[in-house]
């Protein structure tokens, strides 16, 4: 029997670059050879409300999608919508959580409450968890928006995937002018 | 070489490959992308057509001239063109022409959830579904060779997730096809008058059963067999769930879903004990076996509605849930989608929505979210075009005190928006039209049409004039507004209203992210003076992404009360702020500033 076909579950609020990073470690795997299917969806969810994005790889992939207790690695940009995909994950699955609260405009407008005990709940039901304050490494690296490339920096360190691969992918991803940025971004992320 | 492409990108790679180079399209999700990727193409020539029926007859022209044609639509675009699709059956075509129908199950960006398999059968067309990128790149190609073999229309049919998955295809060449363009006169096959018409129809049926026997032996209808208790027929997305969860199964995988195979199933039911039809939406190929007297397991299990995935195929048939952690239910905040910062639809519905004794009839496009809180400026969203239509309707029947405004986007007043409008001056209506005129085709990503100036390719060209175009159909009441000015966009539609006659306004405004792909020079954003606020939260009632309230017990600074009733101030995120000043414009308190240099 091959090795069984790895789901990474990458969720976000839009505009956070959930879809990039997605897109980075889909072309991280097939240069380390596997089989990939990614899927997301565009249109209405692009107007800033959640984005979820699955990534797939192996010997063989045919479904680009999972169902409930079925992700492996449960990817969030953001705290609220860890909580709204936490039924994916399988029970030994891992999470990486950027500490980063965006309120949803019904907490913007008082109408209901950012739930404030998201860690505390997840480490109730789940083992494997790193909370990453992405945000403050990304602005440490220049510009709080890397953090989606910090956080690609602590899924790497979980995945069984040379270093060199990372860095050529991301490499070919962004333009000069912040790819250092980037690229220290993920070296942070990495060690975090 | 290999390459990650979504299937809407691998449709236009294998169209392009194919020789392929003429295409029409109306934009729609999940479809936008094919018309998009295919234009770029060298040598290509591919337009975006007001609506999906010109669309179709522009593909039918360009495939009567001889040159193969492509024509894209998302599901409920099928509707529109239905017209010529039904006869275009009869006429078959001289080069190959193609459509590609983006059904969208669990209805991700659309209005209904149809299934458009029974198009296929209704207009008697054959339809083939990939299910994934390498297929879908494959499948273009081999229904052109159908399309010219048969002398038909070809479906190629799409859902969501094989339009916006990536997986793995290998580009090759173009191929060069044989020039065939030309006029060429045949009028028993193109007049369609019911002398001939009558004729053609029999030459349908004939088509349909060569078709039915050319499926027995199509390779892309495939029988893999495993284990021979257990068998599942399906075709596109629902086999990778399928095979994800029951590798050890037997399958009959159907790369064409009309006509059937019924040959071909009834050999795949005598080869396996129990068989399960696994597929989206209608219970489509389910009943066409049971009809052939075949007993299957399909909807007696499996969901009528959503799209499936791995999870559900496998819950469906174990009957087992799934090995999820069992959580305790939480009450989360939703987060919808919302119109962005900038966005000039939101100072026209912050208007609308606060009129009394007015219904809004609304439409399909980005404004379609000003109907939730805190706008709530719409009543009603059906298609394209109905904003308009349904207004006359309802104008003509409810009291004189009560009033009708319909909305309606540049993009979706010229796809369908225009015979209603004409209706109104002809049947002498009282409600009042306003084009939502943000100068692009915003929801699917920013399109060209026929009102921009520019054509999909890039070519100058002409651009509609509204204000003639109204006043040219009979509409003598035409006003232009700036829905980034409320007080006078309020007293506009106010003054129309209360005007004998249709109206038209157009409410005129770049769309926000138009205007930083157009690079226009951005405003200063702004910012709220806590020591001004007064804590009135009028301006959290436009919605507006930066701003969020904030209540004096969260925070560290100690801000002094304006009244004795204050509980907190408003917070505009300047980050995010594009500095339209709709929240200025509101602000009695004189609270909302411009940020200064150094911030």
């Amino acid at each position: 029997m091959s090795e069984p076909v790895k789901s990474v579950l990458l969720v976000g609020v839009g505009g956070q670059g959930t879809i990039m990073a997605s897109d980075i470690l889909s072309a991280v795997m097939i240069r380390a050879g596997f089989d990939v299917k990614k899927s997301e969806v565009h249109g209405m969810a692009q107007r800033g409300g959640c984005v979820s994005s699955h990534v797939r790889f192996g010997q063989k992939v045919y479904s680009p999608i999972v169902g409930k207790g079925d992700v492996s690695v449960l990817v969030s940009f953001e705290k609220l919508e860890t909580l709204r995909y936490l039924e994916y994950l399988k029970a030994d699955g891992k999470i990486i959580i950027n500490n980063e609260e965006i309120y949803p405009p019904s907490v913007n407008l008082g109408e209901a409450d950012y739930p404030d005990d998201a860690i505390d709940f997840i480490k109730k039901h789940f083992k494997d968890i790193k909370v990453v304050n992405a945000t403050d490494i990304a602005l440490r690296s220049g510009d709080k928006r890397m953090a989606n490339t910090v956080i690609l920096g602590v899924l790497s360190s979980y995945l069984d995937i040379e270093e060199e691969i990372w860095e050529d992918v991301l490499r070919e991803s962004f333009p000069p002018k912040i790819l250092e940025g980037n690229m220290n971004a993920f070296r942070e992320g990495r060690g975090a | 070489m290999k390459e990650l492409m979504s299937g809407n990108e691998a449709i236009a790679r294998g169209a392009y490959e194919h020789g392929i180079t003429f295409a029409a399209a109306y934009p729609g999700t999940p479809s936008t992308e094919i018309l998009e990727a295919f234009s770029k193409y060298e040598g290509v020539y591919a337009e975006w057509a007001p609506n999906e029926k010109v669309a179709l007859e522009v593909g039918i022209g360009a495939a009567l001239g001889g040159a193969r044609a492509l024509v894209v639509m998302k599901q409920v675009g099928v509707n529109v063109a239905a017209d010529p699709l039904f006869t275009l059956s009869y006429t078959g075509t001289e080069a190959g022409l193609v459509i590609v129908s983006a059904d969208d199950p669990s209805l991700h960006s659309s209005q209904n959830e149809q299934d458009n398999r029974n198009y296929a059968r209704a207009a008697k067309i054959p339809m083939l579904e990939p299910a994934d990128s390498g297929e879908a790149k494959e499948f273009i190609k081999i229904a052109f060779r159908i399309s010219e073999e048969f002398d038909t229309p070809v479906f190629l049919r799409t859902t969501t997730r094989v339009a916006h998955s990536k997986s793995i295809v290998h580009p090759e060449g173009p191929e060069i096809p044989e020039e065939k363009r030309g006029i060429r006169y045949n009028p028993s096959k193109y007049v369609m008058v019911p002398a001939m018409a009558r004729q053609r129809r029999v030459v349908v049926q004939e088509r349909m059963e060569k078709l039915a026997k050319f499926a027995e032996t199509f390779p892309e209808n495939r029988m893999e067999i495993h284990d021979t208790k257990r068998g599942i027929i399906t075709a596109g997305m629902p086999y990778n769930y399928a095979k994800d969860v029951f590798p050890e199964f037997s399958y009959l995988k159907l790369g064409m879903v009309h006509p059937l195979p019924a040959g071909l199933i009834r050999e795949f039911a005598s080869k396996v004990e129990k068989v399960y039809v696994v597929e989206e939406l209608d219970p489509f190929i389910e009943e066409q076996i049971r009809a052939m007297g075949i007993d299957v397991i399909g909807k007696d299990v499996l969901p009528y509605t959503g799209e499936f995935n791995p999870g559900i195929v496998k819950t469906a048939i174990t009957g087992n849930e799934p090995a999820a952690v069992a959580l305790p239910e939480l009450s989360l905040p939703q987060r919808p989608p919302n119109l962005c910062p900038g966005c000039p639809h939101r100072g026209l519905f912050y208007v609308l929505g606060r009129l009394k004794n007015v219904f809004v009839t609304g439409d399909i496009g980005c404004y379609t979210l000003a109907f939730m809180k805190p706008l709530e400026g719409m009543g009603s969203t059906i298609c394209m075009g109905a904003g308009v239509g349904m207004a006359h309707g309802m104008d003509k029947v409810v009291p004189g005190e009560e009033k009708v405004v319909g909305v309606i986007g540049d993009s979706t007043f010229i796809h369908s928006g225009i015979t209603p409008l004409l209706n109104m001056a002809y049947n002498g209506s009282n409600s009042v039209i306003v084009i939502c005129d943000n100068r692009t085709t915003a929801m699917t990503g920013m399109q060209e049409n026929p009102a921009t100036g520019l054509t999909l390719q890039g070519r100058e060209t002409t651009s509609v004039d509204f204000v003639t175009l109204a006043k040219a159909i009979g509409i003598e009441n035409v006003r232009v507004v700036d829905p980034f000015d409320i007080k006078e966009t309020r007293s506009v539609i106010k003054e129309e209203l209360s005007t004998e006659g249709p109206s038209l306004v157009v409410s005129r405004a770049p769309c926000a992210l138009l205007a930083v792909k157009q690079k226009t020079p951005g405003k200063i954003p702004l910012k709220v003076n806590p020591d001004k606020c007064t804590g009135c939260r009028v301006c959290l009632g436009l919605g507006c992404p930066p701003i969020s309230w904030r209540r004096f017990e969260d925070m560290d600074v100690e801000i002094e009360k304006k009244t004795k009733k204050q509980e907190g101030i408003a917070f505009i995120d300047s980050s995010l702020c594009n500095g339209c000043s709709l929240c200025q414009q509101l602000c009695t308190a004189g609270a909302i500033e411009e940020v200064t240099e150094n911030e």
